[in-house]
């Protein structure tokens, strides 16, 4: 059976320096540069097949819907 | 059973539900059914809808009262055509880009029920207008009946209980708003890009309290949103889910705003899919009938 995680977070990806503003049961990945963060949200995106969020603090989170 | 005296006012009465039922089969915009099984299906139903309408009155004229027990039968059977069909676009649901929502399925299901009704009340009618007329009353019974019934089966339209005008997409950084909601939050930027590029916002206005609940149900949103895609083709695909066509209700007024990317980026055609759109049974709501829902309106 096809068994999906809808509405929750799946992964945060955020640079180094905002290591400090995530913790908690998610997946987190931590980034060196913009750029990185880029490729990282958009393949977590691809891969889990939800969308990136963005919460305006420097963190981007990974949800499907 | 009884004579073959009745056999051909059967036959005609037969005929004509048949193909009452048959011009009822005309592929519409919901391309359901398309395919040559599906219509095998219905069309199969709605000769044995026609069959049993046909033969009520020369039943009942033969004073074989129990043959008329059949049409409850008839009922009991179609009413498992409506579980099928709800069945079978349920489980194709998965498969749509932008799903149908179970407030449309059971609408069609309902449709497709209702359908082996008229096929069996345009029977009946004919049968009768045979035996009082012969084909000189039959043909006209066949064809009137056939177009009121077909007539008064369409229900209302979404056009009618709402105005639909374009409206501004707003951004602001990763929000997408339109109107007072923030409608969505894309993190990435490119696909952020495409929506300032292509995408579209929409504003349905209802005219009144009953268009306002009504159009409010999720069932009808989703249905909305299911007719625009069919029709005019949405930008998604599976794992792309922040082009995902959505529809949410400004609080600050109880207008319906809806962001889409169409493949076809024409406004007019989009703005008369939404119009076209049937409002679902199961969303219709009519607070303004009672007295509580009036005097909280004004």
């Amino acid at each position: 059976m096809d068994i999906n995680i809808n509405n929750e977070i799946l992964a945060v990806v955020t640079l180094k320096e905002n290591a400090v503003k995530v913790a908690g049961g998610a997946p987190i990945f931590l980034v060196e540069d913009e750029k990185e963060l880029k490729e990282i949200t958009m393949l977590l995106a691809r891969i889990t097949l939800g969308m990136v969020h963005d919460l305006k603090n420097g963190v981007y989170i990974l949800v499907r819907h | 059973m009884f004579s073959h005296d009745y056999l051909p006012a059967i036959s005609v009465g037969l005929i004509a539900g048949f193909l009452a039922r048959f011009y009822m089969l005309k592929v519409d915009y919901r391309h359901y059914p398309s395919y040559p099984h599906g219509y095998a299906a219905h069309l199969a139903f709605g000769f044995i809808g026609a069959a049993l309408g046909a033969v009520a009155i020369p039943a009942l004229l033969a004073e074989d009262y129990v043959a008329v027990t059949f049409l409850a039968l008839a009922a009991q059977q179609f009413r498992e055509i409506r579980s099928i069909e709800r069945e079978s676009l349920a489980k194709t649901e998965e498969t749509e880009m932008v799903p149908r929502g179970a407030g449309y399925i059971e609408g069609i299901a309902k449709l497709f029920e209702a359908r082996n009704y008229l096929a069996m009340g345009i029977g009946l009618l004919t049968t009768g207008g045979y035996l009082l007329g012969g084909l000189l009353l039959a043909v006209p019974t066949g064809i009137l009946s056939a177009f009121i019934m077909n007539k008064a089966m369409i229900g209302p339209k979404v056009g009618s209980m709402a105005e639909v005008r374009q409206e501004d997409l707003l951004f602001e950084g990763p929000n997408i708003r339109v109107g007072d909601e923030i409608i969505m939050n894309v993190g990435e930027k490119m696909a952020l890009d495409i929506w300032q590029e292509k995408g579209i916002a929409l504003a349905v206005e209802p005219y009144d309290d009953n268009g306002r609940t009504t159009l409010g149900n999720a069932g009808q949103r989703q249905a909305i949103l299911h007719d625009v895609a069919s029709q005019l083709g949405v930008r998604l695909d599976i794992g792309e889910q922040h082009f995902t066509p959505l529809m949410r209700i400004e609080l600050s007024s109880g207008r319906i705003l809806m962001i889409v990317i169409p493949f076809e980026p024409d406004v007019e055609p989009l703005i008369e899919a939404i119009k076209k759109t049937p409002v679902l049974e199961a969303a219709m709501r009519k607070p303004l009938e009672t007295s509580v829902g009036r005097t909280a309106s004004d």
